[in-house]
């Protein structure tokens, strides 16, 4: 049974109470279609579990498959250095259809961030050491593809609908 | 069949790796080598098992170690598939005669006619330290070929 390796912390992106009794972590790709699927249902699943589930999104992208999932990753963590980690991530995910430098710029302007800044981080790869850590931490826990989720700390290997996330989670809250 | 664990010379063998080139493991040696037989090409993609391998192969370098993944696919075939995938470790073709190699490590699928999803750790010496063998279905990840080479260091 494959175990989370990297404790949840408060360097992690978590949305939710820090104390809730069930915390989901997914290992994500922005780029990643099943990603893009499950994106959608983690947001059903958090509003059914409300209080009782916490949620913390890691990066884990698959940068020789996904040209374009490593700039995603860091601009999501351009955005989290300016306290706006989620808004990005939703954004991408909800424009997973045109990834790519200009949706970047976009998405930065829209919410309010300095997209020279965002270019110049893109450049000097400022965030690649975050995204790294998180990826070569996922390895170690055992995530073995996109998305892989973790119930408190224990890799769910089963199905990641809705019905059987919430199944799962249920059962941990037991 | 059961696969050969943890104390065994791994065997030898000598595999189509291009339409043009063979790779032997005996010219490995004095490196740690990592074999991961695997049931087809052209699996799903976000969760297949050798891109996943791609992405970690910085990590496995790190120890000095060689990657091969091995299934019954012909050259041509692993050609395709490791230009799709932007793959940069070399696929070992078990084709002919079929599954040969995949049977000396036990891990050969009789009915299924296809390689099992088994990892072997074999050290610079040419004996096996770590050996797994994965349900069909499921992506063994990368984590416990890490350990096994963590413990080759030691």
């Amino acid at each position: 049974m494959a175990k989370l390796s990297i404790a949840v912390s408060s360097k992690d992106h978590r949305q939710g109470d820090p104390a809730a009794p069930c915390t989901l972590v997914e290992y994500g790709d922005y780029q990643c279609p099943s990603c893009g699927q499950a994106y959608p249902i983690v947001k059903r699943v958090q509003k059914h579990f409300g209080k009782r589930l916490s949620f913390v999104f890691r990066n884990f992208p698959l940068s020789q498959m996904h040209r374009y999932a490593e700039s995603a990753a860091e601009t999501a963590e351009f955005a989290a250095a300016h306290d706006k980690f989620w808004q990005m991530h939703d954004l991408l995910y909800e424009n997973q259809d045109r990834l790519g430098n200009e949706l970047w710029i976009e998405l930065a302007q829209e919410l309010h961030l300095a997209s020279a800044q965002l270019t110049e981080a893109l450049e000097t790869k400022e965030f690649q050491p975050r995204v790294k850590a998180d990826f070569s931490g996922g390895v170690r826990s055992g995530v073995n593809g996109t998305p892989t989720f973790f119930i408190n700390s224990v890799r769910h290997d089963g199905s990641y609908d809705f019905a059987s996330l919430v199944e799962a989670i249920d059962q941990a809250l037991e | 069949m059961t696969i050969l664990t943890a104390g065994t010379a791994a065997p030898d063998f000598s595999l189509r790796v291009t339409p043009e080139q063979k790779l032997s493991l005996s010219e490995l040696r004095g490196k740690p080598v990592i074999l991961a037989f695997y049931p087809a090409d052209w699996s799903p993609v976000c969760g297949d098992q050798m891109a996943l391998y791609n992405e970690v192969l910085p990590e496995f370098q790190s120890y000095g170690a060689e990657l091969i993944g091995i299934s019954v696919d012909g050259a041509w075939c692993h050609a395709a598939y490791a230009k799709d995938h932007n793959l940069h470790f070399p696929l070992g073709a078990d084709f002919e005669p079929k599954g040969a190699v995949s049977r000396s490590y036990g891990a050969y699928r009789e009915g299924d006619g296809f390689s099992e999803r088994a990892l072997f750790v074999i050290d610079k010496s040419g004996v096996i330290t770590w050996s797994y063998c994965s349900p069909v279905a499921v992506n063994p990840g990368a984590d416990g070929i890490l350990q096994a080479l963590e413990e080759l260091g030691k």
